[in-house]
This record gives structure tokens, sequence and C-alpha cells, in this order.
């Protein structure tokens, strides 16, 4: 990739480590840290950035992850749509694995089932092009960064007459669960490391609650470890000073406002609803739902039966999702749950705080 | 195209008749000309073995696409089982060589496999001395599949084992890593990986040279399927010790490191068919890397590693990253799925 060296550096990271540990000298208390992007999740753990912070600082993973946040009953839809005549399925890859109630979308592959990863909802829309005797329903999941994608899916669905193409919403948006968690009892988070590919989308400034209403500070950061230890920095400084403002480190391409095209496609297409977040239950205008003109695409409108909702017993997804645990503190983590026979969600994608624990913290214990 | 290759693969080509009499005489005999697989009785009656110890490999392949930027089905065909042969240390002699082909696949396509399945055992020095083919119905297969086995002969006093694998050692790897899966993935998914292309070649020359100049390598391994990740892995457990990457040294192009961050891959993943990673002690390490890089094939050869001893407990993998951390390194669990953002 063509991004600067220097913020790779290690000289540059010691240098942010030192600033971080003077700081964190100076506080009488651990200090609470969250991301809630799961690419931050992984930058972290792949550049082993936790293991590098002083004990005055905790740095733990939100509900960052798209797949993880997605719950169960939506999976039991998709493989309920799965089962209808002449109906594909289309989804991106990390959904596969994620158990439902009775089973999986690997699973049910495996047994027949026309289930299709695609990259972008565009090759949706193209097999849907190419199979016109199909219905093609593409699984829309993930935050602020893919719904402009399948949005646009959507109405060049509609200008090309593509009436076999519909998609199960299941968009989510970020700020409407920082709520919730900056209003948590249970969990005190003093920062948040703002998501750097949302923000370009969405621009920073929705996420001046945070520090206007609640008084947590956040700072909107990249993806390499300096970024993401200069967001560590900035944030300490503020809980140290007692301040609270929404910094923007990622300005080479985060702005205030953000993506107004995108923005302008998404809200053509959707509209907010209350959806369910796994870990959080139902959050008021946290999901994305296709406007009544657009209803004949979609296909959480098709009567299908579903199964009653199973969780696995045991699983502390939803505790690791909030923050309240680290996933070592889960009982299935590492013996029950492991990436290659996941329980919970957070196991499954490489983003999931759990995998990430599993394939990037750990440094005892058997790798397999 | 040879003037008696079909246009498409019929289920004739398989039955055993005339029409796979005309496939194996217009299309494969020409390419792949040598007289002990010209003679076509039931078996090869090979010549005796130079002294040494038999080895002996099988491989599938099913790779989709069958036509990459830096190679083919046939050439990988050749170059993955003459690799495993000389990756324990043998030098490989033979191959067979079996098709299943599916009907209404392309002539072109088959000629253009066996092309590549020739010219890699050219390179390698070895003969494709026993085939054959079969062909299945329309959507039971997908274009062609090969199989190949290969002997070789390991000479005497020659030792590649994971045993002798020991803390002091290092390990060197022949060239940029991934090359070959990132090709594959970039193909799959129509991305434009600019000049980037698979690595796929056999090594036996490669390593014969290493050897020519005296090295000692303890171990040896290719890291086809799962990669680094995977061989490091299973060498950890077989040995018994402990393996310490280090990220600044691994050498990956970084086109290759682009498509997996677009594909959202893991780079240690990625197979490669046309590296070797080889593990010698510390103290013929510049030797080693200077045999390595006076081959053309190994002129970007890197030490990316070392071997300590294994505390109880402890991670038998871990990669000292570029920022000055550790991490563990695990095998991949399924396939590297792509990741949604």
């Amino acid at each position: 990739m063509s991004e600067a060296p220097e913020l790779r550096d290690p000289r540059v990271i010691a240098a942010l480590i030192g600033e971080i540990a003077s700081v964190a000298e100076t506080m009488d208390r651990q200090v609470v840290l969250m991301e809630v992007c799961g690419t931050h999740t992984h930058a972290v753990a792949g550049a082993g950035l936790r293991r590098m912070l002083p004990e005055g600082v905790r740095l733990i993973s939100g509900p960052g992850c798209p797949v993880c946040v997605t719950p169960v009953d939506y999976l039991d839809r998709a493989l309920a749509l799965a089962d209808l005549p002449d109906t594909t399925v289309c989804t991106f890859g990390d959904l596969m694995r994620v158990p439902s109630s009775l089973s999986s979308l690997e699973r049910a592959h495996a047994e027949g089932s026309p289930i299709e990863i695609v990259y972008s909802p565009r090759d949706a829309l193209d097999m849907a092009r190419a199979n016109p005797k199909r219905q093609v329903i593409f699984l829309g999941v993930g935050f602020e960064t893919t719904a402009p994608t399948i949005a646009a899916a959507i109405a060049e669905a509609e200008t090309g007459g593509v009436d076999n193409f519909l998609i199960l919403p299941g968009n989510k948006v970020m700020p409407p669960p920082m709520r919730s968690l900056v209003e948590d009892q249970e969990l005190k988070v003093d920062g948040f490391l703002l998501p750097g590919h949302v923000s370009v989308l969405t621009g920073w400034e929705c996420f001046r609650f945070l520090a206007e209403d609640y008084q947590v500070p956040g700072a909107v950061v990249g993806f390499s470890p300096a970024d993401i230890m200069r967001g560590v920095a900035d944030l300490l400084h503020q809980v140290a000073d007692g301040r609270s403002k929404i910094s923007n480190l990622y300005s080479r391409v985060v702005s205030p406002q953000g993506n107004r095209v995108a923005a302008d496609m998404v809200a053509r297409v959707f509209e907010p609803v209350a959806t369910a977040w796994r870990g959080f239950g139902e959050i008021p205008d946290s999901g994305l739902g296709l406007r009544p003109d657009f209803a004949h695409r979609d296909a959480g409108l098709i009567d299908v039966e579903l199964p009653p909702p199973h969780e696995p017993t045991g699983c502390a997804c939803g505790d690791v999702l909030r923050g309240v645990i680290d996933p070592p503190e889960c009982p299935l983590f590492a013996a029950a749950c492991r990436p290659d026979s996941p329980v919970g969600a957070c196991m499954v994608s490489s983003e999931g705080t759990c995998a990430a624990w599993y394939r990037h913290e750990r440094l005892t214990g058997t790798a397999r | 195209m040879k003037k008696n290759t079909p246009r498409r693969l019929l289920l004739g080509h398989g039955s055993g008749g005339r029409l796979t009499h005309e496939l194996v005489e217009g299309t494969f005999l020409p390419a792949l000309n040598n007289p002990i697989l010209a003679s076509l009785t039931d078996a090869a009656v090979l010549p005796e073995l130079p002294p040494g110890r038999p080895a002996l490999t099988t491989d599938g392949f099913v790779v989709d696409p069958p036509i990459f930027p830096g190679g083919n089905l046939g050439e990988l065909s050749v170059c993955g089982t003459v690799n495993d042969l000389a990756v324990a240390g043998a030098r490989p002699l033979w191959l067979t060589w079996g098709l299943i082909l599916e009907e209404g696949a392309d002539g072109e396509l088959i000629a253009a496999c066996a092309a590549g399945t020739a010219s890699a055992a050219s390179e390698a020095g070895v003969q494709i001395v026993a085939g054959d083919t079969k062909v299945v119905p329309r959507g039971k297969g997908d274009r062609i599949y090969a199989v190949t086995a290969g002997l070789g002969v390991v000479p005497p006093g020659r030792e590649i084992s994971d045993a002798r694998i020991d803390a002091g050692d290092v390990v060197i790897a022949s060239g940029p890593l991934g090359d070959h899966g990132a090709t594959i993935m970039a193909a799959r998914h129509r991305l434009d990986a600019g000049s980037l292309v698979s690595d796929c070649a056999p090594l036996n020359g490669l390593i014969e040279s290493v050897f020519a100049a005296g090295i000692d390598i303890h171990s040896m391994h290719d890291p086809t399927r799962g990669g680094v990740l995977t061989v490091c892995n299973e060498v950890a457990e077989r040995s018994g010790k402990r393996l310490i990457l280090s990220e600044t040294a691994i050498p990956v192009r970084p086109q290759v490191r682009a498509v997996c961050e677009v594909l959202g891959l893991e780079v240690l993943g990625l197979a490669c068919e046309g590296r070797v990673l080889a593990w010698v002690h510390r103290d013929q390490a510049d030797a080693a890397l200077d045999a390595f890089r006076a081959h053309p094939q190994g002129a970007e050869a890197a030490i990316f590693a070392r071997v300590e001893d294994a505390a109880e407990g402890a991670i038998p993998v871990v990669m000292e990253t570029e920022v000055g951390s550790t991490r563990p390194l695990d095998m991949l669990s399924g396939s590297d799925l792509p990741r949604i953002c």
C-alpha cells in the first residue's frame, strides 16, 4: 500500500508509547479506551499494540464487527430464504461460518443450498441479470461503509428493471450503539477510538454528541500502528486534562461532513429503523431499512418459517461486544469456541474480537 | 493449436476408443515426447535407479482459473510434484500424469496445459512416463483436473528431516512469498494486480545448486496450501522447537500485500508454488543465503525466522511485528474468507 513509512516506524511507535506511559503515570486509575471498528480490532491485534500499552491503559473492543453484531434470527431468515424455490442467496464471505439457530450458511451450502459468496452487491446484481428466472437475494450487512454500494445496487436494479434482485436489509449505523455504550452503567468507557472508514463516509461531526452530551472524548484515527497510538495518546491527554472533544486525527481522508454523494445515495434507498444488535438488543434508529418505494426488493417481507432463535449456551459474545469482558473471560474461549469451530459470532470473522484475540493476543497455551 | 486437438472435449475422448487414441496421439504425445511414454505400454518400465533411497509422492491439481498469469494447471501439476520430491532432498526423475477432463472443455485449454506440463518437465529435467485420461459428464468436474505422481532418489548421505531442526537454526525463504496465491485470488476476483505473476516453477535446480555449494540443509518445505503459516506450525509441532518470525524480514511484494488488503486475506496463508523454506544452522546462514542468491530463482532469498527451544506452554510460532511487539501465528482456520470491510 502507499501509506507513509513513518506510520509503521518502530521509533515513532516507541516515542508514542513513551508519551502514553508518562501520561498514564499521572493518573490514579486505569483508563479504559474502546475502539468500535473491526478493522481497528484487526490492526491492533495484528501489530501486537495492546501488549505495548502500559498497565494504566486498557484498550477494549466494542461492537465494530458487522458479522458479530448481526443477530441470530437474521441468519435464520437468510437460511429460510435459501430454501425457497428458484432462489439464490448471495453473501459477503465472513457471514458464512456464523452459527444460526440450527446451522450456518457454510453448512447449508455444503448440504446443497444455493448460497454464493460475493465481494460486492454488484456481483449479486450481475448474477440476477444473468439468471432472470431466479430470485437473487443479497444479504445486506455491514455498517455505513457497505450501505452506499448496496444502495447503489438497488438503484441500479430499479433503473435497469432487474426485478429479481432483492436484499435482506441488515445494515447498521454506529452512533446509536455508542450512545448505548456511554449510557451503560456496567461499563465505563473513558474515550473512543472512532472508526476511520465509517468516518470517511459519515464525517466526524456525527460523533460530537459523545463529547457534548456525555463529556466522553473521541478520536477519529486511521489504521496504521502510528495512527492508532496517536489516537490513544490524544484520548489519554484529554482524560488526564478533564477535556472532551472529538479530535480528527485522520484528516487526510476524513472531513466534518463526510461523503455527501454516498450519503445521498443511502438516504434515497434506506431510512433509519430500530434494529437488534447481538449483545445490545433492539436500538432505535440504529438500522437501515428499505424505504417503502423499494418494498418490492425487501426479502425481509417474504413470509418464511423461522425456528425459535437459539443462542449457544454459555456464549458471552454479548458481553464481549459491549466491552464488559475480554474474550479470555468467556468460559468457551479457546476451549469449545475456536476459529475452526466457532460457537459465537465474535470467533468467526478475522475482525471479531474473539478471533483477533485467539489469533494474535495469546502468547501462552497451545496454538491449536 | 495442434491440428489434431479437438475443439471441445467429448465423453468419447475418455472412452478408451478411437477418440482417446486421437487425443493422446494428437495432443499429448507430441507435447510430452519421450521414448518411454511413446511406447504406450500398460506400465512404464524404467531404467535402474541411481544409488540412494527412492522417494515417491503424489498430488492433485484443481486450480481455478486453470490458466493464470505466470502459468497454468499443467505447469503446476509438474512443479507441485517435482517440488515435493526436491524439498525431501530427492532428485526427481519420472512423473505420471493423470487427467480428469470435463465434457465440453475447450480443447485449446487442454493443449495449453499439455504444453505447460511439457515445458515444466523439461525445465525440471524429468520425464512424464505414464498417463491416463478420463472425461466426466459436463457439470461433474471443472474443465481440467490433473493428478501427478513422481519418483525420485535421495542421494546417499543426504538427510533432510524436521528432526534435524534445532535451536540456533535460521529459516531462509528462497524468494518473495505469496505470489502464486495472490495471483490466483486476483485472477479469480478480476482484480488488476499489475505485473504480479505466479511463482510456479520447479525448485530442484535451485535446491541442487545449494547442496552443491556445500550447504548442510537440515530441513526444507515448500509452502503450498496453507502457506508459511501451515508449514511453520507443522514444523514447530514435529520438531518440538519454537519458530520466531521477523515481520520486517519476510519477503513479500507490495502487489501481494495490496491484493491481501483488498480481499481481506492473510499474506502468510497464501500458497507459493515455486518457493522453498530451508532450515540451516546460523553459522552457515550467510553462506546459505549466498548460495540461494547465486541461482536466478533464489535472487531474492531472505532469512526471515529463527529457531529457539520451546518453553513449556509457549505458543510455538510467533512473529515479532514491525512496530516491535509480538503476536502468535496460528494456522488458517478453514478457507480464508473475505472480510466485509
